[in-house]
């Protein structure tokens, strides 16, 4: 039963891409979520309300429509703009592409209201004594700001990855060659989907132990500073 | 926007709908259902007792949910074996494989909202319990739990709101449900806009009626902590 006949090369080439997929997309989506967090807290009325829009709409809808839907719609939108400036040909939407900005955006709302909640459990005092001694509100940002709220973030950042890597999954449905997809080419090849899905599921399995891992060491290395009891 | 595409198969909608409901309450039910004696379990000194759910858990939280459904909906049919049995009777529909599924799955987050519940259970309340000589049933049905649940409220509300999500996973087993409907939509007309954002819409909807609802029995169960109205 757990004889690959020769898919395991296969695999993990959609393994490759199922990780490097994640990772570009993580990237997206911290960008989109400090953005998003600092558009919460600013004191402009309409980037607030642009970013609470941001962040209650994606949070309210499923993953895969949001991703049916920017995928879909996005080609879509993208040829009528494209047609509308006098390009004629049909343009493909690179599915690589499509997947990264799809879960970037996605999970951009939701490491907003992490970020969002890091950035409020630093002390304003501290803010306002760095302004006291005469730092720019960007050196506040970069010494103070950041480095604590780093800590604060640090367990709600990796929720976060652990759902987002989770749902790198779902890319197989419009048409990426993931791991998933892999293994369904692979099964309905030898007739041996248990033997491939579940290839798939110790994958992910591996990559989210190794993540907790990963992520326990890095909050126990920010919290040198908290006193403990 | 063309919205007749959207008013011409509302009813499709309508029916994914009911469909939608219906898997993510019965899942939830059943979940729940698991939930409870396995976060006792998972509660218990013994570890013996704990380690299997361990296992569950680890495993259920540690791999995708559609990965999960696919070897349920998929992967049992590689056993010839099952074939004979009265299972596979329920296992070659999708929505029984959806069912079981999502059980598993919320079952396992479920077990562990509770069993951090039970963990934060103040000491006080358990030794008194004990000192009235209550048995340990006793004080599981009366203490522990009912407390471990107003304490677990606002996490498993989380995870209703992410169990709707999931079951959209289901329009990839050839269900029709919300998303499937919209998927049917979309081949159809070729019109991803109006199919996507009518199910979008329809998703929104069911998840502030879910958020609205818990923050009512939330303000129901945790009326103790409410601030008082006048002062005594």
């Amino acid at each position: 039963m757990f004889d690959l006949q020769g898919y395991f090369p296969s695999l993990m080439e959609g393994l490759l891409l199922t990780i490097s997929l994640s990772f570009f997309s993580l990237f997206f989506a911290m960008i989109l979520g400090i953005c998003g967090a600092l558009g919460k807290l600013s004191s402009y009325k309409i980037l607030q309300k642009i970013m609470n829009g941001y962040t209650t709409i994606v949070r309210g809808i499923p993953e895969l429509v949001l991703m049916l839907l920017l995928f879909f719609g996005g080609q879509m939108m993208i040829n009528q703009l494209a047609e509308m400036v006098g390009y004629e040909e049909y343009i493909d939407v690179n599915p690589y592409f499509a997947g990264i900005v799809t879960i970037g955006f996605i999970y951009g709302a939701y490491m907003a209201e992490t970020f969002r909640g890091a950035i409020m459990s630093v002390s304003k005092g501290q803010l306002e004594a760095g302004r006291a001694y005469g730092m720019s509100g960007r050196q506040v940002f970069i010494r103070i700001l950041f480095p604590q709220m780093i800590r604060h973030a640090i367990p709600g950042f990796g929720n976060n990855w652990l759902v987002l890597l989770k749902a790198t999954a779902l890319v197989s449905v419009i048409g990426l060659d993931d791991i998933v997809r892999k293994a369904a080419l692979a099964a309905g090849a030898t007739k041996m989907p248990f033997t491939f899905y579940l290839m798939v599921a110790v994958c992910y399995l591996v990559m989210t132990s190794i993540s907790v891992l990963l992520l326990s060491r890095l909050e126990k290395k920010y919290s040198v500073g908290v006193r403990t009891v | 926007m063309d919205f007749s595409i959207i008013t011409g198969n509302l009813g499709l909608y309508f029916e994914g709908l009911w469909m939608t409901l219906q898997l993510l309450f019965v899942s939830l039910l059943c979940g729940l259902g698991m939930a409870v004696p396995l976060a006792i379990m998972r509660s218990s000194k013994n570890f013996i007792v704990q380690a299997p759910v361990r296992f569950f858990v680890y495993i259920f939280r540690g791999t995708p949910l559609l990965v999960q459904l696919y070897i349920v909906y998929y992967g049992f049919g590689q056993f010839e074996w099952m074939k004979d049995t009265i299972l596979w009777v329920f296992f070659k529909e999708a929505y029984f494989c959806c069912l079981f599924a999502f059980t598993l799955n919320t079952a396992a987050y479920t077990t562990e909202i509770l069993r951090g519940a039970i963990k934060a259970m103040p000491f006080g309340e358990i030794e008194a319990a004990k000192s009235v000589g209550m048995s340990r049933a006793l004080m599981l049905r009366r203490i522990i739990l009912p407390s471990a649940f107003r304490r677990a409220l606002p996490a498993y509300g989380n995870e209703v709101i992410f169990m709707l999500h999931g079951t959209s996973l289901a329009s990839i087993v050839t269900l029709i449900d919300l998303t499937g409907a919209a998927r049917v939509v979309n081949s159809r007309f070729y019109s991803p806009y109006e199919a996507y954002i009518t199910a979008a819409v329809f998703y929104m909807v069911i998840t502030y009626i879910l958020v609205w609802l818990f923050k009512k029995l939330e303000y129901k169960w945790f009326a103790h902590l409410r601030p008082r109205k006048e002062l005594a």
